[in-house]
C-alpha cells in the first residue's frame, strides 16, 4: 500500500531543507525545497513501496540544486567579464544571514566536499549512496566527506571560537 | 564528526533552532498552493478541534470527501484515503477553512445547515442513495431506521440503513446521527454514543 505522500513530507521534509541549506546556502534553499518536493509529488505513485524515500528525496534535491545554480549563473550581473559561475570567493546573501561563520565556511568547500558532507552528514545517508548521487567511487565519496569535515573543522569551529571570544 | 561540530552544524542548519523537526508553514503552504495549481493532489486534509475532540476533515478537488472521529484513527483513515482515491495526499493547515467555520458556527448552536460541496466518490448504491436522503433530515429533527428505508426507496433495508450510517463517510456533515431507533432508543454511532447524545442534544437546545 502507497503511504499518503505527507508521510514523506513530515518524516523527510526537515532533513531535506537541512541539506538544500547545506549544499546552496539559505537564500537558494526554499526554492530548491520547493522544487524538490513538488517533482516527488508528481512522481510518488509511481515510485516502488519498498524504495529508500530518503534517498530518493535527497537524489531529487541533488539535481535540482544543480538547477538552481544554473539559474543563479544566468542572472544578469553587472560587470564587463562574464564571472566564475561557482567562485568561493563571490559575495552573497548568505553574509547577511546570522551565522555567517557557517555559510563562509561551506561555501568556501569545493562542491563535491559540500555535496559529501550534506548527504552523509546532514541527510545520514551511507557513503556507497552518496556516491551513486554525486558520481564516483564509495571510497571517493568517504574521502570527500572527510576532507569536507577536516576544512570545516579549521575553518567553521576557529571562527566559532574567535565570535565567542570577542 | 566530533560530537560538538556535529550539534552545532546541526542546529545552524535548522531555519528555527527551537523547532528543528518543523517545516517553516509558508514552505508547507507553498507547496499546498503550487501543488493545487497544478492539479497534483489527489486529496488535502486538515484537523480541527471540536467539543467532540480532534476532527479529521479531507477534501479532493471536487469537494468534501471525508470527516473523521479521533477515535476512527487519523492515520488509518489517511492510508485509506490513499488507497482509495490516491497516494498524492498533503496536509493543508490553512485549507477547507470555510467548513472550519461553519463547524464552530454548528457546534456553537447558531448554523443549521452545513453547506459545502461534497464528493460522494466513497459510498456507492443503496448506502449512497441513504447519505442522499440523510442530507433531507432537518436540524433537531430525528427519524426511525425504518423511516430512512422507506425514504430512500426500500422500506425493508432497516439493516442496510444501519450499515450505511455506520459507514458514512462525513458524519455530522452528513447528520447520520438524526436517525435513532424506532422506539426512540438511540441505536448506534460511528463517533460512539456519547457524540450522538451531544449532537442530538445540541440541535434540541438550539
Amino acid at each position: 500500500m502507497k503511504q499518503p505522500f505527507e508521510r514523506a513530507v513530515t518524516e523527510h521534509g526537515p532533513v531535506v531543507l537541512r541539506v538544500c541549506r547545506a549544499t546552496l546556502g539559505p537564500a537558494d534553499a526554499d526554492d530548491a525545497w520547493s522544487e524538490t518536493f513538488l517533482s516527488a509529488l508528481r512522481a510518488w505513485p509511481d515510485l516502488p513501496e519498498d524504495a529508500n524515500v530518503r534517498g530518493w528525496l535527497i537524489t531529487i534535491a541533488h539535481r535540482k540544486a544543480i538547477d538552481v545554480h544554473r539559474a543563479t549563473a544566468r542572472r544578469p550581473i553587472p560587470v564587463d567579464e562574464v564571472p566564475e559561475p561557482r567562485s568561493a570567493s563571490t559575495p552573497s546573501p548568505e553574509e547577511s544571514l546570522p551565522d555567517d561563520a557557517l555559510w563562509h565556511s561551506l561555501a568556501a568547500l569545493p562542491p563535491k566536499q559540500r555535496q559529501c558532507v550534506a548527504y552523509h552528514h546532514v541527510a545520514g545517508l551511507p557513503h556507497a549512496e552518496v556516491a551513486t548521487i554525486v558520481g564516483g567511487t564509495e571510497a571517493a565519496a568517504r574521502r570527500a566527506a572527510a576532507d569536507g569535515i577536516a576544512a570545516l573543522r579549521r575553518t567553521y569551529l576557529a571562527n566559532e571560537d574567535v565570535i565567542s571570544h570577542v | 564528526m566530533s560530537e560538538s561540530l556535529h550539534d552545532k552544524f546541526f542546529q545552524a542548519l535548522a531555519t528555527d533552532p527551537a523547532r528543528p523537526d518543523e517545516l517553516p508553514s509558508e514552505l508547507r503552504d507553498r507547496l499546498v498552493a503550487r501543488a493545487k495549481a497544478e492539479r497534483l493532489l489527489d486529496v488535502t486534509y486538515r484537523t480541527v478541534d471540536s467539543p467532540l475532540g480532534r476532527l479529521l476533515l479531507a477534501a479532493t478537488p471536487a469537494g468534501l470527501v471525508r470527516v473523521a472521529y479521533a477515535a476512527q484513527d487519523h492515520e488509518a483513515v489517511l492510508q485509506d484515503l490513499s488507497d482509495r482515491i490516491g497516494s498524492r495526499v498533503l496536509r493543508s493547515p490553512s485549507g477547507l477553512d470555510d467548513l472550519a467555520r461553519q463547524l464552530d458556527a454548528y457546534f456553537a448552536g447558531t448554523l443549521a445547515v452545513i453547506d459545502v460541496p461534497l464528493d460522494l466518490r466513497l459510498a456507492h448504491g443503496f448506502r449512497r442513495d441513504v447519505l442522499g436522503h440523510l442530507r433531507q433530515i432537518p436540524f433537531g429533527r430525528t427519524e426511525s431506521y425504518a423511516e430512512v428505508a422507506a425514504a430512500s426507496g426500500s422500506p425493508r433495508a432497516t439493516r442496510a440503513v444501519g450499515s450505511a450510517c455506520a459507514t458514512n463517510p462525513m458524519p455530522i456533515v452528513i447528520p447520520c446521527h438524526r436517525v435513532v431507533r424506532t422506539g426512540g432508543s438511540l441505536g448506534g454511532y460511528v463517533g460512539g454514543l456519547d457524540a450522538k447524545r451531544f449532537l442530538l442534544d445540541l440541535e434540541q437546545a438550539a
